[in-house]
């Protein structure tokens, strides 16, 4: 079963309104964690995987935040050296790298791919100005573009980048412009994620006043099957309800969560899949680092059980193009409805979303479980 | 000690009065203050609101509300008087209850705020007073306040019953100031009671109340002959006979004697668990040699206002019917039947007198038996005629029937609201769009009215009253009394949600006001049904006719995007949630509804007048 280990790394310039991820700007910190030495407690942890796990060779690499690419490259390299050294990196490795196009330059990703990073995955959200605004964005439309070109003349046969649509003051238009820019820089691999407004954000308390309109359901729904439409029509395929690459650009790292294979997280807030166990570790950087003071830097552990595993089949592997197993679908009487409903289809032996499916995947999954 | 013993006291030394007043006007403060003149308590363990409080004096194994105390008083003239101080219940829906206090007494100490002035309800309170032949003593209080207008408002009162504004005595209880003042002139105005003391025993119930400790508590005023402690007892109107456990007065503690003799106040005990078996206004007589003929005045206790009663959560079913059962004991006019309901599950179709009485059941059963409950919108009794002659009572939107109908009857009321001058127009708009019939308009004082209406019940029990609080900034106040019925045009609007009807939301409104009633129902589904899979309509209809109609759109997106890093537990945890609230979904044909969507739309008419209040 292939063996994944994300890194988080938990800091940003500047936070973005909408964003809920485990990441802090340098005044939100505690004194006692230093941006510039903090990957040396990841190793920490890293060297504590591989004392647990022994060498188990990683088939992925992913760095996640957080923006990992506002560390440098020498910090994330050396912690990528620890993994092989502690776990080892399998011959066809693939080692991603989240980036922020504010915060890269060529000599950025010319380190990284000597440094054995295979992929980079860009944030760039959107291609309109307004949008980029209200998501507080601070890197212009541009700037993805650039960061990709960089990358690959650094040498990176795959690149990502995200996208955000349906954010309030969104047109269509401003979808065709991102998706036809992110296409135009010839990468392989396109994320999409609806705008969602989580409780807590800045963006909430905007929504909440008025100041800015709630995303809208039908729109979002609109702009998803533009995207896929958009994208259908370059060259990219669907593999993950919000996910479409060329071929041979799936992003295998990602994958593996949806196939329930194993993996260790690293860094605060990481969550971890192993042995049927999943745990997670302490949110902030500094209670993490306590955490690994004290010798176990985790928050919580779980073993989910037999129905909570099947759950967990369900809901992952439904998302997938390559569907779920008809030998994992807990209700065949479900099944028959959701066909007639057309939201699944079945071919071979798996049970595969229909495009209308694929929008209201929650509640195929629902259905599926039955009661 | 007191000269005068219960049991044989002299009637022409006796007064029994009571005290009308509205809520705030000072009564509790001017009763604890009598308690003082009169030296009943001692000053050492006086306290504020003594009487009120005294529910919750449970040492003596008793529970007691100041229903009625005896108060010994020594006159100008030198001579000790026994005052009975009788309470009234001081809300519209207890009429009958006020009307049996009063009967049970020969004056009435009528209190205003000097800085107020009457309100309706104390006004109708004083007209069944006057109805009754009680002495008014007219007194207003809180004359120490800097806003008091003695003078303006003397003037108000001395024009309502028809006194000299000099005779109305100015108090303040809050100081002590003219309350023996009050007293005297309760001894000098109030005629003693008259009785026959050789006659069978006859005494008026004007109070019965259920304590944990001693079964049913009944207060008694004694017209005819003497009821001891040795007697057996019957009530009237049923023949049933009790033993007599204990015979007492109240002052202000309970404290038991030998008898009551004619005219005397106090308490019998006779083991009974029920208030029903001790009804207020019955008359007790002695089980040998009793009376023949009841006093005057008897009625049985009749639901005005029905409404259903649910558990929100459904399981709780058992603990409100237990609750139920036990409030009955204390309340002699609840009604209730198991009802059933597709939106609500199980609960219960109540009966109440009014408003009041419904709100303060539904209270106590939330409060004592820690219960969350929903009610359905409140319904009056309608009478309807068949095609075919024949009659039927209907209390429930769901017991209309669709056609064959042809002539439906409401209950109407004579409301009187009193309100500044300045109000009048906005309220004379509020009662004609509440079907409201004018009968008159009375200044009370220059810039207060007495307004007067026949209005439909029904009309008054769908928030009339906050309604008429929040257009006169609260200085209105009502009251109203059944004054028979009226033929009217109602129609059943049922609320159809994807062609199934959804019984909680049925109701029975005027022709007129069908439309509004249909858009305002489906309008608020709309908005807190969650949308399903397919277009789901709404329709408001009048037997099959629709008569308006909102659409629920299908929901299109029904996923989350994110994959929050690996956070697996996350996602899981959210989905056992939505498959949780799937399972508390109520089922209306193929749409799923939560039971919260519809709580909330019962609820939502009660807050959103709140707020405007």
């Amino acid at each position: 079963m292939p063996f994944g280990v994300y890194v988080h790394i938990p800091f940003c310039a500047s936070r973005c309104g909408y964003c809920d991820f485990n990441t802090y700007t340098a005044t939100e910190l505690g004194a006692s964690v230093v941006r510039e030495t903090f990957h040396r407690h990841l190793i920490t942890e890293v060297a504590m995987a591989g004392q647990q796990l022994g060498p188990v060779p990683a088939d992925t690499v992913f760095f996640g935040g957080g923006t990992p690419s506002l560390l440098g490259a020498a910090p994330l390299i050396e912690i990528l050296r620890a993994i092989d050294d502690h776990l080892g990196l399998a011959d066809d490795v693939e080692v991603t790298c989240e980036v922020n196009p504010d915060s890269v330059d060529q000599e950025f990703f010319d380190q990284l791919r000597q440094g054995g990073f295979t992929r980079i995955s860009i944030g760039m959200q959107s291609a309109s100005n307004s949008v980029l605004r209200i998501l507080e964005r601070t890197h212009t439309p541009g700037a993805a573009a650039r960061a990709a070109q960089m990358a690959r003349s650094a040498g990176f046969a795959h690149v990502s980048m995200d996208l955000i649509y349906g954010t309030p003051s969104e047109t269509d238009d401003d979808v065709r412009t991102s998706v036809a820019l992110a296409v135009a820089a010839e990468v392989d691999h396109i994320s999409a994620y609806a705008l969602i407004v989580e409780d807590g954000t800045p963006l909430a308390r905007r929504v909440q006043s008025g100041q800015i309109a709630r995303p809208d359901d039908d729109v979002a729904a609109d702009r998803y099957e533009l995207i896929d439409q958009l994208l259908t029509d370059a060259g990219f395929t669907w593999y993950e309800v919000s996910n479409w690459s060329r071929a041979g650009g799936q992003c295998r790292h990602n994958l593996g969560y949806w196939r329930n294979d194993q993996w260790w997280g690293v860094g605060p807030g990481a969550h971890s899949f192993i042995g049927g166990h999943r745990w997670w570790n302490h949110k902030h950087p500094q209670t993490y680092v306590q955490g690994l003071l004290d010798g176990d830097p985790r928050a919580g552990i779980e073993q989910p059980d037999e129905r909570q595993r099947q759950m967990e089949t369900v809901m992952l592997g439904v998302r997938l193009r390559e569907g779920l197993a008809i030998a994992d679908v807990p209700d065949p009487k479900a099944l028959a409805d959701l066909v007639g409903k057309g939201q699944v289809l079945v071919s071979g032996d798996r049970v595969q979303l229909t495009a209308s499916g694929r929008l209201l995947a929650d509640a195929v999954v629902r259905d599926l479980l039955g009661d | 000690m007191p000269v005068q013993k219960p049991g044989s006291t002299d009637p022409l030394v006796v007064r029994n009065f009571c005290i009308i007043a509205h809520i705030d006007h000072g009564k509790s403060t001017l009763a604890d203050r009598m308690l003082q003149v009169t030296e009943v308590v001692d000053p050492r363990q006086m306290r504020a609101q003594y009487l009120d409080r005294m529910d919750i004096e449970r040492e003596r194994g008793i529970t007691i509300k100041s229903q009625a105390v005896r108060l010994p008083f020594v006159a100008d003239d030198g001579i000790e008087y026994v005052l009975n101080m009788i309470d009234t219940p001081g809300h519209v829906d207890f009429t009958y209850e006020v009307s049996r206090s009063l009967a049970a007494c020969e004056g009435a100490v009528l209190l205003v705020d000097a800085a107020q002035g009457i309100e309706a309800q104390t006004l109708a309170n004083l007209y069944l007073a006057l109805e009754n032949d009680l002495m008014i003593v007219p007194v207003l209080n809180k004359i120490d306040l800097p806003a008091a207008q003695p003078e303006k408002y003397a003037a108000e009162l001395a024009r309502i019953i028809g006194c000299d504004p000099a005779d109305v005595l100015l108090t303040s209880a809050k100081t002590g100031l003219g309350v023996r003042e009050v007293l005297q002139r309760v001894v000098e105005q109030v005629p003693a009671p008259m009785g026959d003391a050789q006659a069978p025993a006859r005494a008026m119930i004007f109070d019965s109340v259920y304590d944990t400790y001693r079964g049913v508590v009944t207060y008694v005023r004694v017209i005819d002959g003497r009821i001891g402690t040795r007697d057996k007892v019957a009530m009237m109107s049923t023949g049933a006979v009790h033993e007599l456990l204990e015979v007492g007065i109240i002052s202000p503690e309970p404290i038991p004697c030998q008898g009551l003799g004619v005219g005397e106040v106090g308490y019998l005990i006779t083991g009974v668990k029920d208030v029903r078996q001790s009804r207020v206004g019955d008359t007790v007589t002695t089980a040998t040699k009793g009376a023949t003929q009841a006093l005057g005045g008897y009625r049985d206790p009749k639901p005005m206002v029905y409404s259903g009663l649910y558990p929100i959560d459904g399981s709780d079913y058992p603990e409100l019917r237990d609750a139920l059962d036990k409030l009955k004991l204390n309340d002699a006019a609840l009604v209730y039947e198991p009802e059933t309901s597709l939106a609500l599950g199980f609960g219960f179709r109540c009966g109440f007198l009014g408003l009041l009485h419904m709100e303060i059941v539904r209270e106590r059963l939330e409060r004592e038996a820690n219960l969350d409950l929903i009610s359905t919108a409140p319904n009056v009794i309608y009478r309807l005629v068949q095609d075919d002659g024949t009659e039927i009572t209907v209390t429930n939107p769901s017991e209309f029937p669709n056609g064959k109908v042809s002539q439906i009857f409401e209950p109407i009321v004579r409301a009187t609201v009193i309100l500044p001058t300045e109000f009048v127009g906005t309220v004379m708009e509020l009662c004609q769009q509440r079907r409201g019939l004018m009968l008159g308009m009375d200044y009370l004082s220059e810039d207060r009215v007495e307004l007067r209406y026949t209005l439909p019940l029904a009309e008054i029990v769908f928030d009339f009253f906050d309604q008429l609080k929040s257009k006169t900034r609260g200085y209105a106040s009502l009251d109203y009394e059944l004054s028979g019925e009226q033929q009217a045009d109602l129609v059943k609007v049922d609320i159809l949600l994807h062609g199934e009807p959804v019984d909680a939301f049925s109701a029975i409104v005027h022709r007129d006001k069908a439309m509004s009633y249909g858009t305002m129902m489906t309008v608020k589904l709309k908005e807190l049904i969650p949308r399903q899979q397919f277009e789901v309509p709404i329709q408001a209809a009048i037997g099959s006719r629709v008569i308006t109609r909102e659409t629920i759109r299908a929901i299109r997106k029904d996923v989350l995007a994110k994959c929050y890093g690996g956070d697996i537990s996350r996602k899981r945890k959210l989905l056992e949630k939505q498959k949780e609230g799937k399972k508390r979904m109520k089922m209306v044909g193929r749409v799923e509804v939560p039971q919260e969507a519809f709580i909330a739309a019962l609820s939502t008419s009660e807050t959103s007048s709140a707020k405007k209040s």
